[in-house]
């Protein structure tokens, strides 16, 4: 005998229920095991001295002294500036490329200008490395700019702005997509020019999804390892400022991953967990940012 | 022209391929409500889109024809500056959902600038108690606009077109997606507002035409039935087409 209906609906319920329960489980479980990972490892390394120190340089312990454990001072602090500067050069780039895409879309360069986005966004970011490195070779050869500055911060920061601009472009374009049409033309109809529409209306209703768009390019390009080490280099020195070779995070944990010495490991271990703190910090601003200020959530 | 503050004259529009407004003809006389109804599609929305020349802000839309504003052409103005003087209230509310109550109705004077802050405030409260909202959102000016009713936020969309000092107010059916209360407050509105400045309104409610219209012309198909006095346009229709239409035989 068949069980009654609403039973068999129930338990259909239950099982599928169940599945779903345990697919997000999978998906989180390997988040739970680098955050468990990270902070196991390095939260031991995170001292005042990591903070405040470079890492020890030339120093190897299996030739008898005990070597200092050093930090990863000016890998923060070149991560930072890289960013930074990346920032200052992708986000206004790439916020006027979303708006023309968006709000030109009917100009006959939009199409081409998004599907070329779209294959940036999909190119290595090694490659992306090279071609800037390539770049700034060339700049070099021609005596446009020293020799010294082709393995720079600054070359490193191109590199992470060329990475981020196609991503700013395209999240500043879909959020600007989802602004109604009825929100440009109220702003029209009142005999608001088209350009302060855009930017004081159209821009502003969408501003939850631009700065969603412009933080996740940060996070991406403070996680970014490959472009920069064909560009920015890496030192264990100090820096000043991003002319020179400039150490980040990301590189010192490839640097220092593979050494096998017990103190420049540790300092990989550190280095990663603060990342992946930074990492979190950027995306929890995401999520507030989403928050306009009436409380409730903008587009 | 004699105290007509609007005056078409051979209009056509067109979206893409289809004509969607076919040589219509006709004039607004000061300080009267005139409805324009139609069965849907007959190109009422587009006729008053082409008044403020907010049709062409479309992709392939466009239009030909006069329009005269107190006697020069809208078409040979700057869209700006008509679509300043000729105010529009669209089917659905739209206030902008990053503003507070008082952002969106200044946003109209902030953006184009000029205005002391003294001379905003003064408009903006004007404005509020003009489309009768004033009581309501008095102790909450700087709150969103989104936590309004659907009622409340389309008279807010009425104080914000009459912030910037219109001499027309386009309106494409206002209270089409409102409740039977909301839109009583809304007709009530227009009654008023008329004696200011002359509105324009279309509307596919033709009890609502009747309610509020000094004049109502019919439209179908792209083209211009008949205008006439509202009572006499419900009650003696010349066109036999008019008469099926307001009698129900279609549309």
């Amino acid at each position: 005998m068949r069980p009654p209906k609403r039973l068999r609906r129930k338990a259909k319920s239950f099982v599928l229920l169940g599945l779903c329960g345990v697919a997000v489980l999978l998906m989180l479980a390997p988040l739970a095991s680098i955050l468990f990972t990270c902070f196991a490892n390095g939260a031991g390394a995170i001292t005042p001295a990591f903070f405040l120190k470079n890492p020890p340089s030339a120093c190897n312990p299996n030739l008898g002294a005990p070597c200092p454990v050093g930090g990863v001072a000016d890998a923060i602090l070149g991560t930072l500036l890289l960013v930074a500067l990346a920032s200052l050069i992708a986000l206004p780039l790439g916020i006027l490329g979303g708006i023309y895409l968006s709000e030109f879309a009917e100009r006959p360069l939009a199409r081409p200008a998004r599907f070329l986005a779209d294959v940036m966004t999909g190119i290595p970011s090694i490659v992306i490395g090279v071609f800037v490195f390539g770049i700034f070779y060339f700049f070099a050869e021609e005596g446009w700019i020293s020799s010294f500055s082709v393995i720079s911060g600054y070359t490193g920061a191109v590199a992470l702005a060329v990475i981020m601009i196609p991503v700013v472009a395209r999240t500043c374009e879909e959020a600007l997509r989802l602004v109604p049409i009825s929100i440009r033309e109220a702003s029209l109809a009142l005999g608001i020019p088209r350009h302060r529409t855009i930017l004081r209306i159209v821009l502003s209703s969408a501003r939850g999804g631009v700065l969603t768009g412009a933080l996740l390019a940060v996070a991406r390009a403070g996680g970014e390892t490959a472009p920069l080490l064909l560009t920015a280099g890496f030192t264990t020195g100090t820096i000043f400022g991003l002319s020179g070779w400039t150490p980040s995070l990301p590189v010192l944990i490839y640097e220092f991953s593979a050494g096998g010495y017990a103190n420049t490991t540790q300092l990989a271990w550190g280095a990663a967990l603060i990342l992946v703190l930074m990492m979190l910090v950027i995306s929890v601003g995401a999520r507030l940012a989403l928050r306009n200020r009436f409380g409730g959530r903008s587009a | 022209m004699s105290g007509d503050k609007v005056v078409v004259e051979h209009l056509n529009a067109w979206y893409g391929k289809t004509h969607a407004v076919q040589d219509i003809s006709l004039s607004f006389p000061d300080k009267q409500a005139t409805a324009i109804i139609g069965p849907s599609g007959c190109g009422k929305s587009t006729f008053i889109r082409c008044l403020n020349r907010i049709h062409e802000t479309q992709p392939k839309a466009r239009a030909e024809g006069k329009v005269l504003l107190d006697g020069d052409d809208v078409y040979q103005a700057d869209p700006t500056e008509i679509r300043r003087k000729i105010g529009m209230v669209f089917q659905r509310p739209n206030v902008f959902p990053t503003m507070s109550i008082y952002g969106n109705v200044a946003a109209g004077l902030k953006l184009h600038g000029g205005y002391s802050r003294d001379e905003i405030d003064t408009l903006v409260i004007e404005s509020l108690k003009k489309s009768a909202l004033w009581d309501e959102v008095k102790e909450k000016l700087d709150q969103s606009a989104l936590q309004l009713s659907g009622g409340q936020q389309q008279r807010l969309c009425i104080a914000r077109a009459l912030a910037v000092q219109p001499e027309v107010l386009l309106m494409d059916e206002p209270a089409s997606a409102l409740d039977p209360i909301s839109t009583a407050r809304i007709e009530d509105l227009i009654f008023d507002l008329k004696n200011q400045v002359p509105v324009i309104i279309v509307t596919h409610n033709m009890q609502q035409a009747a309610r509020v219209a000094d004049r109502t012309a019919f439209l179908y198909l792209g083209k211009l039935v008949e205008i006439a006095p509202t009572r006499d346009l419900f009650e003696r229709p010349a066109e036999k087409l008019t008469e099926s239409y307001i009698t129900g035989r279609f549309g």
